[in-house]
């Protein structure tokens, strides 16, 4: 079952996506005996962020909006945090970064790699907090740039997470591979609203968020099977999975691993055991040893 | 074809209208509000009340009918719980839950200790403990009198079925003193089967420690920053297990395993852990 990500070793297919839990180093704790082959923390910036203010989050009919607005107590103080999980887990820990700047990317990356980091995800594709993440994520010359000088600061994989409100996803990919890095995540939320009819008003605080979860699964599917025919570097799969049949489908569609987020809501923290789990006898069904069998296998014709 | 995992049915905003408002004490408030999904919620389960424009609290809930109401008393204390208090009957708030697990009822000599505005959650259960006709004694305690929450209803209950002690701080009613003071010696003359506990967590925490030495199990609930109260954004963690998905009500066993937090530290809005207040 072990994968491969630009080399991480994974000993299953399934990340932690970021943005949930992974604050601290017992939840990650948890998540990794829950049976996830990878962790990927919060979105961790130079200085402290508050984040919004409630609601953050609101449910949609087939998924979740939410705008927490990027909380986290800064990399000095996360440090801490990464050096004991870097102690606590046995597999592989991946710090997502954000910041205002360039030098702001390259010194969080920096000093997370410093502090035990196995690999750093350049989360460039965030909708709901200006001067940042998709902001960055939406413009190739300046996510070039932002790629660049991160390679340039760490010898660690360095992940881009890649926004899908973007004109052409392939464009941007293209250029993330130019600018070095080593493996691409596909997709972060999909910027949405929800307002209710009573107040008139948008619920989130906020008023836009990115929607994840089973609504935005097609789209991220769609993603994963276009970038894979533009990119040799690997993809990992991201948005809506919640069972087996969603992670081989993005297998075959092209990603060599797959991130989980929202469906820990509904199917709790074994959702990684059952993924994994499924993954496997769909394998041996198929009479296949490895998961990287099926990577990119529906694009055979 | 299994259900939409993203899909959780409690957690659909419901704007409604406040149904009725009635004054606790000079701080605090009940709000009633008709919400066919709370009304089903069990005691220990809490709501995110939305204040439109304000900001969305997770409340206990204090009190949810058969006639498909479901009652949150609040105390001001920040921006929204003073936005609310500004409310009047009519006029729209937002409800999405009930949400996390509950008090398990077990045993039939029961000790509640509530502080504050913990007693809420507390009051929801002696109703269904008094139900069941189990021998409850109930530890109430406040600053001062005049904070002395439900105490008119527990006493409605009847001393027969709910043995009630009263302490304040200032002693304007009752014992003097914090309510966990008398708990110790109750805990050497009387065996308890369970306790349950809410209020400020350093009061739990003693309320914890006094049954640890009288080993007697303790349910307790616990507070902490929630935002998404679904178990994802993790800003209501204590240890390994997070308030709104695995909590708000704790057993004995599981408040060992978080020790080194429990009446100790929090995560602030930057996810920092923090000393208690």
């Amino acid at each position: 079952m072990g994968v491969d990500l630009a080399g991480l070793r994974l000993v299953n297919p399934t990340m932690l996506a970021s943005g949930i839990l992974g604050y601290s180093v017992e939840t990650l704790e948890g998540v990794v005996k829950a049976g996830a082959g990878a962790v990927v923390t919060k979105s961790v910036s130079a200085k402290p962020r508050k984040g919004y203010a409630n609601p953050t989050i609101v449910q949609a009919n087939c998924g979740l909006i939410n705008a927490v607005g990027l909380p986290n107590p800064g990399i000095e103080e996360f440090a801490k945090e990464i050096r004991s999980a870097k102690n606590a887990l046995d597999v592989p820990l991946v710090i997502s970064v954000f910041g205002f700047s360039t030098e702001e990317y390259a010194s969080v990356a920096r000093k997370a790699v410093s502090a035990g980091a196995d690999g750093v995800e350049l989360n460039v594709s965030c909708p709901h907090v200006k001067n940042t993440g998709s902001e960055i994520g939406q413009n190739a010359k300046i996510l070039t740039q932002v790629i660049r000088k991160v390679k340039a600061c760490v010898d660690k994989p360095v992940i881009v997470k890649l926004s899908p409100n973007v004109t052409s996803m392939s464009d941007i990919a293209d250029a993330a591979v130019r600018a070095g890095a080593n493996a691409l995540t596909v997709m972060n939320t999909v910027k949405a609203i929800a307002i209710d009819v009573e107040t008139t008003m948008p619920i989130l605080a906020n008023r836009v968020g990115g929607l994840s979860g089973a609504a935005v699964k097609p789209i991220a599917l769609r993603h994963v099977y276009d970038v894979y025919d533009q990119v040799d570097i690997p993809i990992v799969g991201c948005g809506g999975i919640a069972d087996w049949r969603d992670a081989v489908e993005f297998l075959l569609a092209g990603a060599s691993a797959v991130q989980i987020g929202t469906a820990i809501a509904a199917e709790g923290l074994n959702v990684f055991k059952e993924v994994t789990r499924g993954i496997g006898t769909y394998l041996k069904k198929k009479g296949l040893r490895s998961v990287s069998e099926i990577v990119g296998l529906s694009h055979r014709r | 074809m299994k259900s939409l995992a993203c899909h959780i049915d409690a957690n659909h905003v419901r704007t409604k209208p406040i149904v009725r408002i009635e004054a606790e004490s000079p701080t605090v408030k009940t709000f009633i509000l008709r919400d066919k999904q709370c009304a089903r919620a069990k005691p220990g389960q809490f709501l995110m009340l939305w204040i439109p424009g304000v900001d969305e609290v997770p409340l206990s809930i204090m009190d949810a009918k058969e006639d498909g109401t479901v009652a949150v008393s609040v105390k001001a204390v920040g921006e929204a719980t003073r936005a609310l208090h500004q409310k009047r009957t009519g006029e729209t708030v937002g409800v999405r839950g009930p949400f996390g697990n509950s008090f398990v009822m077990r045993g039939q000599k029961i000790l509640v200790v509530g502080g504050g505005t913990g007693i809420a959650p507390l009051m929801f259960l002696t109703r269904k403990l008094v139900s069941n006709a189990v021998s409850t004694t109930f530890v109430l305690g406040a600053q001062t009198r005049d904070e002395l929450l439900f105490k008119s209803d527990l006493e409605k209950l009847g001393t027969k079925r709910v043995r009630l002690l009263t302490s304040t701080e200032d002693g304007s009613c009752g014992l003097t003193g914090l309510c966990t003071e008398p708990l110790e010696q109750m805990l050497t003359e009387e065996k308890f089967d369970m306790i349950y506990a809410c209020g400020p967590e350093q009061m739990i925490l003693r309320v914890f420690e006094l049954a640890e030495n009288q080993r007697v199990n303790v349910q307790a609930s616990l507070e902490r920053l929630m935002r998404c109260a679904i178990g994802l954004c993790g800003s209501c963690v204590i240890g390994k297990y997070r308030v709104c998905a695995d909590g708000p009500v704790f057993t004995s066993r599981q408040l060992r395993e978080v020790r080194n937090e429990f009446g100790l530290s929090k995560r602030d809005r930057y996810g920092k852990r923090v000393p208690l207040d």
